[in-house]
């Protein structure tokens, strides 16, 4: 119990270490090169502190509760005694592994959903888009995109299948969606790939990916187990995109018949 | 009073961005799995711990971190000086990368993959320099790519172009890179971007569109983390031929 608050002091020591480069570069572009002060500084300097903090205890919080707990749980889901259930001898499918795709896409939809990285993105493009993009809208969007990229991510470590063609064929629907989508949204739904996977979604995305590549016959875990964040940073592109065409559809639908 | 209630809706905010985590472990751990919760006191404050970091963190975004970025995009705005403006873009690309904690993680992963698969000397000293100069390839691809996703608002360049010929750069480096790069390669675009950059970027981006004329926030201001997560890709690609 007393553990977790030490190590605390030592998240928020390690996030400090982590920012002083991006202090230093505001501070010496704003002081050297435009020669201003920084505007608002006490706000300025609490919002830092806040932020810091902020972030140290969301880490700590996760390494102590939820990750042990989502790493084991990646161990035992995967683990082919569980897998096989009764019948210790029969040969094992892709399809013997349901339970793991569910688990996929509901860990990678909940862990988007609690992303900070994204709800900053998506506070930003409330505000610039005057409120016709909603932030739960572009979140529970980018969250099904990445829940679905995983699952699939899976299934792709399962059948050994190579990396390459889904992401190659990824880009390939990403560009043909480009060319039909309403053109502010572009430039979001790119995004959106990049924000999605970084505090919560990659540790717990990596376990499962590492225990699965260990565990299913011939797949080496060195060689496998990568490529499940890519998934997670094509997908949701895709389904961003499909969002905005969407609401566009039915804001079209909508105005041709009256009510 | 209004304070304490603003306060308490943002903590409201953030169990509610936390349920579903919640809600997904425990359904596996309890209808599939069939095991209680072990230490169930360390999850309840583990728990707590995620719920303040995640106001703390909110709270202190609209009052640091955006407001910074927008005011030094206006103030490079206003300065005219593309030059210095693309400077801070690159160190800020690089600066944010360097010291990334998850690439950190990657690198080191890589070199091991690297040592088994024979392409580098089996020894901790040729492996730490093997991570190391990944580490400096993909802060330098972030760098590059903040710049160019500058570059491309102050020149009003619609984003699908640059994207189009980053995806070509991908699948041509893909049929070069050696096998065992190509899974790293593909995941240190997505792991490049922090939850410290990614705000910083935003508002920069969009203070940029919007204080040249003609551009406007929404087309124009993001995109910038889009290339960041892409480029590393190609330059992982690059260095594992490279090496």
């Amino acid at each position: 119990m007393l553990n977790i608050f030490t190590d605390l002091l030592l998240t928020i020591a390690s996030t400090v270490w982590d920012v002083v480069p991006i202090v230093v570069i505001i501070v010496g572009f704003q002081r050297l090169v435009l020669g201003k002060p920084l505007p608002n500084r006490k706000r300025l300097i609490t919002g830092f502190i806040l932020v810091l903090l902020g972030l140290a205890f969301f880490l700590e919080g996760l390494e102590a509760a939820l990750f042990p707990l989502g790493r084991l749980m990646a161990q035992q889901l995967t683990d082919p005694a569980f897998i096989a259930g009764e019948d210790i001898d029969r040969v094992i499918g892709w399809w013997d592994y349901q339970w793991v795709y569910l688990f996929a896409f509901a860990i990678g939809f909940s862990t988007t959903i609690a992303e900070p990285s994204l709800l900053a993105v998506a506070i930003k493009a409330n505000q610039v888009s005057a409120g016709s993009i909603g932030i739960w809208g572009l979140r529970i969007a980018v969250a099904i995109g990445v829940a679905t990229g995983i699952a699939l991510g899976v299934y792709r470590i399962i059948t050994g299948t190579p990396l390459y063609w889904y992401i190659i064929s990824g880009y390939v629907f990403v560009l043909i969606q480009t060319m039909f989508a309403p053109r502010m949204i572009i430039a979001l739904a790119y995004d959106s790939g990049g924000v999605t996977t970084s505090t919560v979604t990659v540790p717990l995305v990596a376990a499962l990916g590492l225990g699965l590549a260990s565990t299913v016959p011939g797949r080496n875990p060195l060689l496998d187990g990568f490529g499940l964040i890519a998934f997670a940073s094509l997908f949701p592109i895709m389904s961003v995109l499909a969002y905005a065409q969407l609401s566009e559809w039915r804001g079209k639908r909508s105005k041709e018949t009256p009510t | 009073m209004e304070s304490l209630k603003a306060i308490w809706t943002a903590v409201l905010d953030s169990v509610r961005d936390l349920l579903p985590i919640i809600v997904v472990i425990g359904f596996f751990q309890f209808a599939v799995l069939q095991q209680p919760i072990p230490n169930l006191g360390e999850i309840a404050i583990g728990v707590l711990f995620v719920v303040i970091g995640l106001t703390l963190f909110v709270q202190g975004l609209n009052m640091s971190l955006f407001p910074i970025g927008e005011s030094m995009a206006y103030s490079f705005a206003s300065k005219g000086s593309l030059f210095w403006l693309l400077c801070f873009a690159f160190a800020l690309g690089f600066g944010t990368t360097i010291a990334e904690p998850a690439l950190i993680a990657v690198a080191r992963e890589a070199a091991l993959i690297a040592a088994n698969g024979n392409m580098i000397e089996n020894s901790d000293q040729s492996m730490a320099s093997y991570a190391l100069g990944l580490r400096v390839t993909v802060a330098v691809s972030v760098g590059v790519a903040i710049m160019i996703g500058v570059f491309r608002i102050v020149l009003g360049w619609p984003i699908q172009y640059l994207i189009v010929i980053g995806y070509g750069g991908v699948v041509i480096m893909t049929v070069f890179a050696p096998p065992e790069i190509i899974g790293i390669a593909y995941d240190s675009g997505g792991v490049t971007t922090s939850t410290i950059t990614v705000p910083l970027v935003t508002a920069l981006g969009v203070g940029l569109a919007s204080s040249i004329k003609g551009r406007n926030p929404m087309v124009d201001g993001f995109g910038l983390i889009a290339f960041a997560s892409l480029t590393p890709m190609i330059f992982v690609m690059g260095y594992g031929m490279l090496v």
